[in-house]
């Protein structure tokens, strides 16, 4: 049956906490960036575009490593947080939570580009003309008409955080209590004899975990549409 | 308010070149679809660059490539009305009409709204929300919306035309109440030759991305030469009349410079002052006065001036105490009856054959 021992726990707390965190991290970036490249015509686009998809195409050990390259203790990031603000980040949870926005972000940004590109760009231009400041525009219509796909794109990034496992081991290893996230350590019990009802009850969890976050989105974006669309 | 208008611009295929001045009261800006009339309007109101042009509304340069200004759209203070209503979906009405107050021009003035509800009468709508709404009713509040945020000119981009007719016919009445009460200029985007026949006071007529001719709407509509570009069956010159009795058989007596002219009963009051859109293919010619005919209007004049298109039509144009009544003729029957210019000349239009939609205010 279902055993939470000390370490299934931690490696379920730490997910929770590293997925949520990744999530709120990602989001803020992923719509600045989803509304520049829909809406912005400017030298580099192209490069930026394909910069944030780079996550989602390379292999994740890569962007583990190239992680582990830029914000390992040797790294150009790495040395430049370590000297001004004594912030280590690899082999750290913090590391971990980078890992995962990393990878979220991708889907993050294609999710919010969507809904974005579904907005008449007539009804910004409409409320410039009712002399209102571009910013103001931005959060009054733009946001509000985008919240159902930022809500997809919340869930779609919680999930994919939850479920990170090449590049948050690659960068920050498999600790137990401390860099172990539930994937990850699935993995090591998979490599111990006698830890199959630890693997049982992670795998259970990540299945409730994913089924209720599926849920939750789309509740939450059934009473996005209502609020939007309603009479 | 003077608006003066030059814009430049390639386009593949297409050269915009234009240029214009428009003052108070409604300036139409006339053109077939593709013409280049919405991207004059992205231009006045910020939402197009051209490659070069001066756009200059009371002496405040809004745009100019020779000066390098580009004001924001925000900063423009023109108000904007599209094809379509865009109202902003997740807002009610009541905070659509407010959205000027709360996060726009800081300038605007609560006090103007009941007014504009009443006149273009959305009292009702207020709680409702833009979907729940009919087409009509959504472009009424999208007009109110633009209004409220005072501006120095409204631009309104063929308002009417994602209507349909019972609906066109519906709104129509609530814009002609706002020109006559609104200080606001208006700039107002049409292919409809009979939309601005009721509603403009100047015409700037665009074809090709090049002005053809600009003028008060009387002398345009009036000129012979535009005829091709309104299109024959649409072609007609406005005659000024004002009511003067409403009769027992069904008919409205007006009054004009040329003599009395009766039309199927009219709505509007005693004493308002109309403009009949009077088509050129509605008219017939007479040299005698004519009698013992059906047809009730009668006006006298002399021939001003004779066109002849390549078929086998002719625009013959007649001049009466200062109205102008185009007739739309066959080159036959000007030879039969010896027109030329200076000949004395009846005009004999059927009451039946004004539409109601050729009547407009003022």
């Amino acid at each position: 049956m279902l055993y939470f021992g000390e370490q299934e726990l931690a490696a379920i707390l730490l997910s929770l906490k590293v997925a949520i965190w990744a999530t709120f991290l990602s989001l803020p970036f992923a719509i600045w960036v989803a509304f520049l490249l829909v809406r912005r015509r400017f030298w580099g686009r192209a490069v930026l575009n394909a910069l944030v998809h780079l996550p989602l195409i390379l292999p994740p050990v890569v962007t583990g490593y190239l992680l582990l390259m830029l914000f390992g203790r040797a790294g150009f990031a790495g040395q430049f947080l370590n000297d001004y603000f004594g912030i280590t980040i690899a082999f750290q949870w913090t590391g971990a939570v980078l890992a995962a926005a990393i990878m979220a972000f991708p889907l993050v940004v294609r999710a919010v580009r969507l809904s974005i590109e579904q907005i008449n760009p007539d009804l910004e231009h409409a409320a410039l003309t009712l002399g209102a400041r571009p910013i103001t525009v931005f959060l009054t219509i733009t946001l509000p008409m985008a919240l159902p796909g930022i809500v997809v794109g919340g869930i779609l990034g919680f999930a994919k955080a939850l479920g990170e496992f090449g590049a948050t081991i690659t960068f920050v290893g498999n600790i137990p209590n401390q860099t172990q996230t539930i994937p990850s350590a699935i993995y090591g019990f998979l490599q111990m004899p006698g830890k199959d009802q630890g693997v049982l009850t992670l795998v259970y969890v990540s299945i409730v975990i994913s089924v209720s976050a599926l849920l939750l989105s789309e509740w939450l974006a059934r009473r996005v549409q209502k609020r939007m669309h309603g009479q | 308010m003077t608006l003066s208008v030059y814009i430049r611009h390639q386009f593949s295929g297409f050269n915009l070149d234009i240029t214009f001045d428009a003052g108070s009261g409604v300036t139409a800006l006339f053109g077939r679809s593709g013409a280049g009339k919405s991207t004059i309007a992205q231009a006045i109101s910020g939402a197009f660059s051209p490659v070069e042009g001066q756009i200059v509304l009371n002496d405040d340069v809004l745009f100019s490539s020779d000066q390098r200004v580009n004001r924001p759209a925000h900063r423009r203070g023109i108000g904007y009305v599209f094809q379509q209503d865009l109202l902003f979906p997740h807002f009610s009405v009541r905070s659509n009409l407010e959205y000027a107050f709360r996060y726009g021009r800081r300038d605007t003035d609560t006090s103007k709204l009941p007014a504009m509800l009443e006149i273009l009468g959305i009292d009702h709508l207020l709680h409702r929300r833009p979907a729940g709404l009919s087409g009509g009713e959504r472009q009424r509040v999208a007009i109110a919306r633009a209004l409220l945020s005072n501006p120095l000119l409204l631009v309104m981009d063929e308002p009417l035309s994602a209507l349909d007719d019972p609906r066109k016919a519906e709104i129509f009445p609530y814009i002609e109440r706002l020109r006559d009460h609104s200080k606001i200029p208006v700039l107002y985007i049409s292919h409809s030759v009979s939309e601005i026949a009721r509603l403009a006071d100047h015409v700037v007529a665009i074809e090709d991305g090049r002005v053809i001719k600009t003028g008060s709407a009387a002398d345009v509509f009036a000129d012979p030469n535009i005829v091709p570009q309104l299109g024959l069956q649409l072609a007609g010159a406005l005659l000024t009349a004002t009511i003067e009795k409403h009769e027992d058989d069904g008919l409205t007596k007006l009054q004009s410079a040329s003599g009395p002219i009766y039309l199927p009963r009219l709505d509007s009051e005693i004493g308002q002052t109309l403009r009949v859109h009077v088509l050129a293919q509605d008219v017939m010619l007479s040299t005698l006065k004519p009698e013992n005919i059906s047809a009730l209007n009668v006006i006298q004049g002399r021939v001003s001036a004779i066109k002849f298109g390549r078929g086998p039509g002719a625009i013959v144009s007649i001049e009466s105490s200062g109205n102008t009544i185009l007739a739309r003729v066959t080159r036959r029957s000007v030879q039969a009856l010896n027109l030329e210019k200076g000949s004395n000349c009846f005009a004999i239009i059927k009451s039946v054959s004004v539409a109601p939609n050729q009547i407009g205010r003022g």
